[in-house]
């Protein structure tokens, strides 16, 4: 009897991880056909320049008071703990390398993923659901070319300005409160930082992150979308896989980009 | 083929599983300049056979010749130039929601031809002119009832002068005015465009109103085929009960069940 | 929407985004300094470099004039081997010393350079002869206890 269950569930797990394997070489090709057919988006760059819109501009808000908020406890934070340490003058250090290393890539991608995935996938599967996708392919319109190109290369391209919005936004927070409530000397908060954080190892490791998580959350919003079945319910359950799967997606990937990028390279 | 025929189907047999065919040995000719209708229950196969003229879907068996080429022989860059001379009406006309009416009715013209623009507006409103809409240009989809979205999609659909129109159930949830609006469009769009229409629908009484030949399809077969006036008078059971919206006949009114009495649970003691 | 307004909000947004990864550039990092400057090799031994790291700042008299460009171990010699790259605007003598030094009493480790007075500037791959190596804490520490115990054995007599 316990083995007759136990079988069943391992039929089961093994079913669950077979059809997500089947499901990522799937999405595998779909991206493949995607950048192969991305010519119409490049060479009528007005749609890409729509999507960049609604991916990036209004996304702009929600980025850049996020950042705000999140330098701003930063810096409270840190000063309570640094200044045990008689380390406070440190604290430009702290605020400006979480952000640009981790929080900034990071925080934008999930807030990127929940307001920019979940739209991209919602509509794109509306209009699989509405028959607007297969009314174009009717037209010999190809439709991953002319709606879902755009919108992957406008995700991208709007991703890593969000990021840098986003620390550029923390650093003003974390000067607002560090310099101008609590105190900290500017000199010491500019410099110090100036000193701490290289352009090469965290900038542009930062850029290369939020690169990496635009295009990990925007071929997650496209596919879902694509792939949604023509359903009200179908939609709404893409949407939100869309959400969930992005969030993960960047924290495994962080994982791993943060391992290759900042240990190992000091001796 | 006596008539030249703008859509041949000659054995097309259809299944996505085998265990449970779609379509089974359907043969059909489309002859030029005519509006066909092909009508059945729902479920009978017909969109699916639709699909297969489309493109879509490649036959199991069989060929579909749509055009002079047979469409399952043919590659993507052929596939779409075929469609382009080709117009579909969808269901419940899938406008574009984030283009204006004229937008919509512009699309197939913008993407496949170089025209410029003031030609191209010319176009469009004579198209939707045609329809009766010319002045809902500057409507959005979401503000247009369902009997003028379906004519703005038909607008569309024949923005590039197509020689084959399909209409896939262009009579749902029509009003009777609206009704006898795309009936009457269906027909003068075909005869000023010189094209072939074929209607795949459940509506009977407005199509057998509107088109030139009947086929009668069930269970993924063509059980009967002929003129309305024909078709009116056909004696063949199922037909007999879907023109006449008889209640019961060969599809039954009961869906298969055990006893009455053995699902009663008061009384039976 | 029209698309003239789409079209300047989306480069208001690029133009910010790039705005922001300038700021973070320049103000933020320090790309201002170093990145075209050009540079020539040293080389200098130690016998401890301590805590020093690839990428830690050479100074003179408190100034940054290079980078601690590669750390080696000598295994003939058990001694490290650092190379520094100097800005080529700043020549030193041929004895200059090198020494390891610390900012502040925890802080990080670098490489502090005392000009010597000999005529001969240093050349790109020439070897620094006069190190001192890295303070390390434990040896100061033992020291010190060791200091303490003496002191009190001399007081006993």
């Amino acid at each position: 009897m316990l083995a007759a269950g136990l079988r069943a569930q391992l039929e089961r797990l093994g079913g669950v991880v077979t059809s997500t394997i089947w499901r990522l070489g799937y999405a595998s090709r779909f991206l493949a056909y995607l950048v192969l057919h991305s010519g119409t988006a490049l060479r009528r760059f007005r749609l890409t320049i729509a999507e960049i819109y609604f991916a990036g501009v209004l996304s702009l808000v929600i980025i850049l008071v996020s950042g705000l908020f999140v330098g701003m406890v930063l810096s409270l934070q840190g000063y309570e703990t640094l200044q045990r340490f008689g380390a406070s003058e440190s604290l430009g250090v702290l605020v400006a390398l979480s952000l640009v290393r981790e929080l900034g890539p990071v925080v934008a991608g999930l807030l990127f993923a929940s307001r920019a995935g979940s739209a991209i996938t919602a509509e794109i599967g509306l209009m699989k659901a509405t028959e607007q996708l297969a009314a174009m392919e009717m037209m010999a319109v190809d439709p991953v070319a002319r709606v879902v190109a755009p919108r992957f290369w406008g995700g991208v391209i709007s991703m890593p300005l969000l990021a840098a919005l986003f620390s550029a936004s923390g650093i003003f927070g974390g000067y607002l409160i560090g310099v101008q409530l609590i105190g900290v000397d500017a000199g010491a908060f500019w410099s110090q930082m100036q000193a701490a954080v290289d352009w090469s190892n965290d900038i542009m490791n930062g850029v290369i992150k939020s690169v990496v998580f635009g295009v990990a959350v925007t071929w997650i919003a496209v596919f879902e979308g694509f792939d949604a079945p023509p359903t009200a319910e179908g939609v709404s359950r893409a949407t939100t896989r869309t959400v969930v799967t992005s969030s993960l997606a960047i924290l495994a990937l962080d994982f791993i980009l943060t391992a290759l990028m900042f240990t190992g390279g000091s001796r | 083929m006596p008539q030249d025929s703008i859509v041949e189907i000659r054995n097309v047999s259809f299944a996505y599983d085998a265990a449970q065919p779609v379509l089974r040995d359907i043969n059909m000719a489309i002859p030029r300049g005519s509006v066909v209708g092909i009508m059945g229950q729902s479920g009978c196969g017909k969109t699916t056979l639709l699909r297969i003229i489309m493109g879509a879907l490649r036959p199991s068996a069989g060929s579909a010749q749509v055009l002079g080429a047979d469409t399952a022989k043919l590659d993507t860059a052929a596939l779409y130039a075929q469609r382009r001379r080709m117009g579909m009406l969808f269901q419940f006309g899938a406008l574009f929601t984030d283009l204006s009416v004229y937008e919509n009715v512009a699309f197939p013209l913008r993407e496949h031809t170089t025209l410029p623009e003031d030609l191209i507006r010319d176009l469009v409103m004579l198209k939707l002119n045609a329809v009766g809409l010319r002045g809902a240009a500057a409507l959005m989809p979401t503000a247009l009832s369902g009997g003028m979205a379906r004519r703005v999609a038909l607008a569309r659909s024949v923005a590039l002068d197509p020689q084959l129109i399909l209409y896939d159930e262009p009579f749902t949830g029509l009003d009777p005015i609206s009704f006898g609006v795309i009936t009457r469009l269906i027909r003068q769009l075909n005869d000023s465009l010189g094209a072939t229409s074929l209607i795949v629908t459940h509506d009977v009484q407005e199509a057998l109103g509107v088109v030139d030949y009947v086929y009668f399809m069930a269970a993924g077969r063509v059980i009967a085929q002929g003129t309305p006036a024909e078709i009116r008078a056909s004696a063949e059971p199922f037909v007999n009960q879907f023109v006449n919206g008889k209640r019961d006949g060969p599809v039954p009114f009961h869906y298969p069940a055990p006893g009455y009495a053995a699902d009663l649970a008061v009384g039976t003691a | 929407m029209n698309r003239s307004t789409i079209d300047l909000w989306v480069g208001i947004f690029v133009a910010i985004g790039l705005a922001a990864l300038l700021f973070l550039s320049l103000k933020v990092a320090n790309l201002a300094s170093f990145s075209s400057a050009q540079s020539y090799k040293v080389e200098a031994k130690f016998a401890n470099i301590g805590g020093l790291k690839v990428r830690g700042p050479v100074k003179s008299a408190g100034v940054v004039v290079g980078r601690v460009a590669d750390i080696r171990f000598d295994n003939h010699s058990f001694e490290a081997i650092v190379t520094m790259n100097l800005e080529s605007d700043f020549r030193f003598p041929k004895d200059t010393t090198a020494k390891i030094l610390t900012s502040g009493i925890l802080g990080e480790q670098y490489v502090g350079l005392e000009a010597g007075g000999d005529a001969t500037m240093l050349k790109d791959g020439d070897r620094l002869r006069l190190t001192q190596s890295a303070v390390v804490l434990e040896n100061l520490i033992s020291q010190f206890l060791f200091n303490k115990a003496a002191e009190g054995k001399d007081e006993k007599k």
